[in-house]
């Protein structure tokens, strides 16, 4: 039995909804970063199950293309972790206030 | 069977992204998440998209969170941890939020206007007839994506001279 499309958008939204809900309570730098992965995740799963919902390949390119962008910003990422990290000595985001005034 | 191993691999999905954001220790947050990205890879088999499958395994549960494991144990930090009250403060006010998203969300994938049928693709048969998934993305790569599969190594190029730069000690 095959499963329906809408089953895969359902997960794909949960999980983006736990991503957003990472990003906006915890502090910690990396943690807020693994959340954001999530999110780049549930879309890819959209990506993929539009692309076997319109029995087409774009969707599977675009996950690609994705995929390699998100590694690039993880690397960066995690470089400015570590810079923000060598100049404050701390990760937790609520702890770095140079805006705040 | 298809829908039993569905059930399975997004249970496992989503509860180990449950598990990410509420685990209090980054590195069992880090674990949680490799378990996440490899059962999105069963996800992906189960839609017959094996080259996504095998670059999720390869590029995120591999690459990718090698590269978040290192970081953590180069930080070392001290374990003192977040403030959990204020953790559970936040998830209050945050709740409700995402439960509106979800609603949206939810309501936009099981409307009738979502109703999707094969229209732009080129078909299952036109896969089974470039020999299978990889092959067909591989053509298609090299083919008609060709100009933007070119640019990706210049953005990875861009990543590494930009991460050189950042992680630099400076001199004085």
């Amino acid at each position: 039995m095959a499963v329906p499309v809408h089953y895969y958008l359902i997960v794909s939204a949960l999980l983006f909804g736990i991503g957003v809900l990472g990003v906006l309570t915890r502090r910690n730098a990396i943690v807020i970063f693994m959340s954001i992965e999530l999110m780049l995740n549930a879309g890819n799963l959209s990506f993929v199950a539009f692309s076997k919902a319109l029995e087409g390949l774009d969707g599977q390119l675009f996950v690609f293309f994705v995929m390699v962008v998100a590694a690039a910003e993880v690397t960066v990422g995690l470089a400015i972790i570590v810079t923000l990290f060598r100049n404050w000595k701390t990760i937790f985001v609520d702890e770095v206030r140079l805006l705040k005034g | 069977m298809e829908l039993f191993l569905f059930v399975v691999f997004s249970l496992i999905t989503l509860v180990s992204a449950a598990a990410v954001v509420w685990h209090p220790h980054p590195v069992k947050s880090a674990l949680f998440l490799i378990v996440t990205f490899f059962a999105m890879g069963g996800l992906y088999l189960l839609m017959q998209a094996e080259f996504i499958a095998l670059m999720q395994v390869l590029v995120y549960a591999g690459a990718v969170m090698v590269l978040f494991l290192f970081v953590i144990m180069l930080l070392n930090l001290k374990p003192r941890g977040e403030d959990r009250s204020a953790f559970r403060k936040r998830l209050r006010w945050a709740a409700p939020l995402i439960l509106v998203f979800l609603g949206a969300a939810l309501t936009a994938v099981t409307s009738p206007l979502a109703q999707l049928g094969p229209s732009a693709g080129q078909g299952v048969g036109w896969v089974e007839s470039q020999g299978g998934n990889v092959r067909a993305v591989g053509r298609a790569l090299f083919t008609h994506a060709f100009l933007p599969f070119e640019v990706t190594s210049v953005v990875l190029l861009v990543a590494v001279v930009g991460v050189i730069v950042l992680a630099k000690k400076e001199r004085r």
